[in-house]
């Protein structure tokens, strides 16, 4: 198990890791999810000991890591943009790990050529070994990388936005890639995004980051349906976001009150988030808010509209997301009820 | 293009080609007769001997200057890193008297030395100096800017792979930096076997012991010994050619190797 405690790091007087509790369980695909400027690259460096933390600590089974630096640490480390060794061959560039090893243990010539053709089969370069990293494209690049941090059974795996540098359709394979290998290899990884579908596909808990504090550590699932704070509900999906006054247990928009619940918010001003699909659309005067559908695109199953709400000095117009069973025209009259939301307090 | 094709054939190759014309006047016994005369052959020695001595120390220095200049932050750095371009800037001749003076034997370093009963002015180890002094820059600013270039994250892989300090340094940084340095060398040892200027003063230049080959040519030609000064000067630009093929060689195989985003 992986367990960062009290972590502090900063850089002069600004703390890019701010009191950084976090635990990984052995096996654990963890997503670390934020705003870029986070901290979620430092707090990698600290565990790999690529750079030190001012005060905590940080242990791999029970055992103080800070005593070591990073050749002893045994972290694989994938960086962004791979840093793979340009001299070498993608073979030399794979055994690299394990022919650096002191040499009491380190295997025999033909022993670590098993291995590296083991690993590259793994990321399915095999017949790519004798290239140089010049010669191979972004994506190759990356699986190479991955393969070279593999070569020395890290107890730990990091990776720094893996797949940031990469066009959208090799990132999705990448990522369904990237899950079923941690299936078959099942080692402890940790993996950056700012990508948050990506987070939300791959890992098994998602961490999320916001200046330099751990704000929600769950599931997908859970980060997803009950966000802790209005930065996670607002950075994890999208999300329809008013501004609203909560006043003895009532809430209103633009000074007219709407009909749902305070929730226990206090009073003062605050944030109602709703999903754009848990928006409910229902017969005029039934619903919370009241409004003209403004533009409607429709795509698959679903048909987005652009609603302008009749509540709020001047107009505030939101999207939603509706169910084609009911055709929304241009210029409609539409009630809308939020099915599910959420209210903080605060308006920042 | 013409036109730097007929620019680049007027101002070199012509040239070029007359001194091999020239050298055709000689029957082959000859011009095998003036370059094994000892005079010669020594010349040539010493120019080639002692410029691959000096290219090989400023390998070694230039890549310890390199290393500070770029990686540590110490004050004066700066007018550190504007030294290193005096012996491109400074006229030859005027280096030449200078050095002479320095290393003479009342000069600021030459008086210490001879204490110590080092002769520098006026033997070939004048010579090695100079060309020492005249070839550091090619090392350091041909090196410096790969080693900037190098990515502070493959020091930081080869680390976390398992690497310790000389692992890194000898396995990732060096080899990284082999094309450059190669070519620094070769371009400071090709200055140094035709460097005239900054050599002749501090030279002393005694025939067969510190005599150099660009000398010997100027000689031959006050001499009116054309044809002895032009087959020296064919060895030499035989020998500059290769040089240049080696470093042009050595640039496409870094190239090849270089990732090209
Ligand atoms: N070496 C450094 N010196 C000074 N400040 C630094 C240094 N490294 C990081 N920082 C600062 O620490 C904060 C966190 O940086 P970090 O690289 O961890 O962010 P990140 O979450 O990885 O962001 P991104 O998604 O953009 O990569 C940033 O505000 C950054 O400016
Ligand atoms: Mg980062």
């Amino acid at each position: 198990m992986i367990e960062v405690k009290n972590i502090v790091k900063k850089f002069g007087a600004f703390a890019a890791l701010d009191h950084v509790d976090l635990k990984v369980a052995n096996g654990e695909l963890l997503a670390l999810l934020g705003p870029s400027g986070s901290g979620k690259t430092t707090l990698l460096r600290i565990i790999a000991g690529l750079d030190w933390p001012d005060a905590g600590e940080v242990s791999f089974d029970g055992e103080n890591a800070l005593a070591h630096g990073a050749s002893e640490r045994h972290v694989g480390f994938v960086f962004q943009h791979y840093a793979l060794f340009r001299h070498m061959t993608v073979f030399e560039n794979v055994a690299f790990g394990l022919r650096v090893q002191p040499r009491a243990v380190r295997k025999d010539e033909a022993a670590i050529r098993a291995r590296v053709k083991e690993l590259l089969d793994l990321v399915q370069l095999d017949w790519l070994s004798s290239r140089y990293p010049s010669q191979l494209s972004g994506g190759q690049r990356q699986r190479i990388a991955l393969a070279r941090a593999l070569a020395i059974e890290p107890r730990i795996l990091l990776l720094d936005e893996p797949f940031g540098a990469l066009d959208a359709k090799v990132r999705k394979e990448l990522r369904q890639w990237l899950r079923s290998l941690h299936h078959e290899i099942n080692v402890t990884s940790i993996f950056v995004t700012h990508d948050q579908e990506e987070a939300l596909e791959v890992a098994n808990r998602v961490v999320v980051m916001d200046k330099g504090r751990i704000v929600q550590i769950g599931t997908p699932g859970d980060v997803y349906d009950n966000p802790a704070t209005a930065f996670v509900h607002s950075f994890i999906g999208e999300s329809i976001v008013l501004p609203v006054e909560v006043r003895d247990g009532c809430v209103r928009l633009g000074g007219k009150p709407l009909n749902i619940a305070a929730d226990g918010v206090s009073s003062g001003p605050s944030k109602l988030f709703v999903r754009r699909h848990d928006m409910a659309i229902g017969p005029a005067g039934s619903g919370a808010f009241e409004g003209a559908v403004r533009h409607v695109r429709t795509f698959g199953p679903i048909q987005r509209a652009e609603v302008a709400l009749s509540a709020g000095e001047g107009t505030t117009v939101i999207e939603i997301d509706a169910p084609r069973d009911r055709e929304l025209q241009p210029g409609d009259i539409v009630s809308l009820h939020p099915r599910r939301y959420r209210i903080f307090a605060g308006q920042d | 293009m013409g036109l730097t094709l007929t620019w680049l054939s007027v101002i070199i190759l012509i040239p070029l080609a007359g001194l091999f014309l020239k050298s055709f006047e000689l029957s082959l016994d000859q011009f095998w007769g003036i370059l094994t005369s000892r005079r010669t052959l020594n010349a040539l020695k010493i120019s080639f001997g002692l410029a691959f001595a000096a290219a090989i120390v400023n390998l070694v220095m230039g890549m310890i200057i390199v290393w500070a200049l770029v990686r540590y932050r110490f004050p004066g750095r700066r007018i550190f890193d504007a030294i290193v371009d005096i012996p491109f800037a400074l006229p030859t001749a005027v280096a030449g008297v200078a050095l002479t003076s320095l290393f003479a034997q009342k000069g600021w370093l030459g008086a210490p030395l001879a204490e110590l009963g080092i002769k520098v002015a006026f033997t070939p180890l004048g010579i090695f100096i100079a060309m020492i002094f005249i070839g550091i820059p090619f090392v350091v600013r041909t090196v410096q800017p790969v080693l900037i270039d190098l990515d502070a994250e493959i020091e930081e892989a080869a680390a976390s792979l398992g690497a310790n300090r000389w692992h890194t340094v000898s396995k990732v940084i060096l080899p990284s930096l082999i094309p450059a340095l190669l070519t620094g060398f070769a371009l400071a040892f090709a200055r140094a076997v035709g460097e005239y200027g900054s050599v002749i003063f501090i030279a002393g230049n005694l025939p067969n012991v510190s005599e150099i080959a660009p000398l010997l040519i100027v000689i031959r030609l006050s001499e009116f010994r054309y044809a002895d000064a032009t087959a020296i000067a064919v060895v030499m630009l035989v020998a500059s050619f290769l040089i240049i093929f080696a470093v042009n060689r050595l640039q496409r195989w870094a190239q090849t190797r270089t990732p090209a985003y």
